[in-house]
């Protein structure tokens, strides 16, 4: 079986290794540390650890006066409150002067489940990734995090690192090199190109073996940097595409569907299929049973690519 | 407290100059906040000619104290404290809102020298002075973080998460000014959403208040002696404030929040300001 691994708990193991490295990294949080696994950070150095409580913009805003005096701050919680509730903080006062701030998300994507829509952060990216000077990174596996964050803490600018809630597949070892801005080549390039981020790299690759199965051999991209895009990836990638499919746990507006869309029709126009939340609000539930009902399990994406060729 | 005759007549040309070059600027940009400009420019004044310890020629000193202005849309007046303060010519005040200027309609802290954090949407100015005084925490820096507020900030609820978590937090190097000049865009506060009480709230949260008439000098710097004083919790002065402060048809008039007055007001405006330091 499968080996399963949450992302935030590689965080949170990360994070105590980064927090000897980097003497300046200071970790906020706005209630659920629990959630965030800030705790062991917190334990260990309590002097660069704050809880703000349930109060996300004073949260962000106290970030940027942190970075002015030389800290990297690590601002924690979850995606909806963070982009949402702080998002002029982030947008105006961090983004614009381009602060060293660096929000931390997860409950990215509809895999929260049970806690329903208004847990479920299906816009994040893309409101994110329409703000200037803003990275915006989502690892897909538990192995990809503490590579991408380092580079995150190192990069001089706004990061928003978006991760998902529940345990996924791990599809890297410890040999993967991981760089921002560089997407993960995973298959090699075939008639259909996949382009995935967070934990629907995963159903990429399961798409993939049932499609390979049917004699369609299919390229995987996974776009961990959504912003920077790697167009020379997409470039390489698509040249031999008859068939470009995103797969992202995000509404297809201007996520990486979105961002896929547009490069494509500057770049090297090929159909587009986006697999995601198809601009809607889902609902409670079991993610898998979510995954199934909306659209975005691997079988779904094999049908829809079967079809096409149809 | 005693203070010599020199010093406040100094201090109170050095705030007349202030109002001064708002009227300029918001003039030659014909657009502009000069109301808010007028009632900050006493306070202005003490902070960045007696109070706070900085050198305009090193602005990015670690251990400099420091000021934001939340109500950034008050800006004529912060832009002309910090060129007078030596921080860039006065001459470029009159650059102010027009293209290629470091001087934007709004504080940019990366474009203008002494502007320590952007500012414009309201309410956020004291959570950058919790964060900035938590960073000198950390870093054990010695140095005070002022915060300067209007109206608009007090009726953010973003500014009262920063104010429950410096009072809970005993931030005391953090002092946070409110010019209250009971004035907004749209009218008198005490109208649209009254912010009283005002002390009875900022006790409330945990922090130490002093009420200062704020076009006084003396009782501005008394304010400002009391709050760099060691306390053992966060202090905000409420100095009430007239909008428009100095020229006669301005005072009091919410209209000047957000208007730029035209070269005949300007010239009268200019004319009130030189006769009362004559």
């Amino acid at each position: 079986m499968t080996e399963v691994k949450m992302l935030r708990e590689a965080f949170g193991k990360a994070l105590v290794e980064y927090g000897s490295e980097y003497p300046n990294l200071v970790v906020l949080d706005a209630d659920i540390s629990a959630s965030l696994k800030t705790g062991e950070f917190a334990k260990k150095f309590p002097e660069r650890h704050f809880n703000f409580g349930v109060a996300e913009q004073n949260m962000i805003m106290s970030a940027a006066g942190l970075a002015t005096t030389g800290l990297i701050p690590l601002a924690c919680t979850y995606a909806t409150f963070s982009t949402m509730r702080a998002c002029e903080q982030i947008r105006s006062m961090i983004c614009y002067p381009k602060l060293n701030v660096k929000i931390i998300a997860t409950h990215g994507g509809i895999e929260v489940g049970w806690d329903g829509p208004t847990h479920q952060a299906t816009e994040d990216i893309a409101m994110m990734r329409s703000i200037p000077n803003m990275t915006v990174v989502v690892p897909a596996d538990a192995t990809a995090v503490k590579p991408l964050l380092r580079q995150a803490i190192e990069l001089d600018g706004p990061v928003y690192f978006r991760m998902g809630r529940n345990p996924v597949p791990v599809i890297y070892n410890n040999q993967q090199r991981f760089t921002l801005g560089e997407a993960i080549k995973i298959r090699k390039s075939g008639k259909v190109l996949l382009v995935a981020a967070g934990i629907m790299v995963s159903t990429a690759l399961e798409t993939a073996e049932m499609l390979a199965d049917e004699g369609i051999e299919c390229g995987i991209l996974d776009m961990h940097t959504i912003k920077p895009l790697d167009g020379a990836a997409l470039l390489d990638f698509t040249k031999s595409s008859d068939l470009v499919v995103t797969l992202e746990d995000h509404n297809i507006i201007g996520g990486l569907g979105g961002a896929v869309a547009e490069w494509l029709s500057e770049n090297n126009p090929k159909p587009l299929i986006r697999i995601g939340v198809r601009d809607i609000f889902t609902e409670s539930g079991d993610p898998k049973e979510l995954f199934k009902k909306y659209s975005m399990d691997s079988q779904y994406a094999f049908t829809t690519i079967t079809k096409f060729f149809n | 407290m005693g203070y010599s005759s020199e010093l406040i007549k100094d201090l109170k040309e050095k705030s007349n100059l202030i109002r001064q070059e708002s009227i300029r600027m918001t003039c030659s940009a014909a657009s502009g906040h000069p109301g808010g400009s007028l009632s900050e420019a006493d306070i202005l004044s003490a902070l960045y000619f007696h109070v706070m310890t900085i050198d305009p020629q090193n602005p990015k000193l670690i251990n400099r104290d420091r000021l934001l202005v939340s109500k950034g849309h008050a800006c004529p007046g912060w832009y002309a404290a910090l060129a007078l303060r030596g921080y860039f010519p006065v001459e470029e005040l009159s650059t102010f809102r027009q293209i290629n200027s470091r001087l934007q309609g709004h504080p940019d802290m990366r474009k203008t020298p002494g502007v320590e954090m952007t500012a414009g949407p309201l309410g956020n100015g004291l959570s950058g002075g919790v964060g900035i005084a938590l960073g000198a925490q950390i870093q054990s820096l010695d140095f005070h973080t002022f915060v300067l507020i209007g109206e608009g900030d007090f009726q953010e609820g973003c500014l009262w998460e920063a104010a429950m978590f410096a009072g809970f937090h005993k931030l005391r190097k953090l002092t946070c000014i409110f010019d209250h000049n009971d004035s907004q865009v749209d009218g008198p506060s005490h109208e649209i959403l009254d912010v009283s009480p005002i002390k009875e709230k900022w006790r409330a949260f945990n922090w130490e208040v002093c009420e200062i008439d704020g076009h006084d000098m003396t009782q501005i710097l008394d304010a400002f002696a009391w709050a760099k004083k060691p306390h053992e919790k966060p202090t905000i002065i409420l100095a009430h404030t007239i909008k428009g402060k100095g020229v006669s048809f301005m005072e009091g008039q919410a209209e000047w929040h957000g208007k730029a007055p035209n070269c005949e007001q300007a010239e009268q405006a200019l004319k009130e300001l030189q006769e009362a330091i004559q």
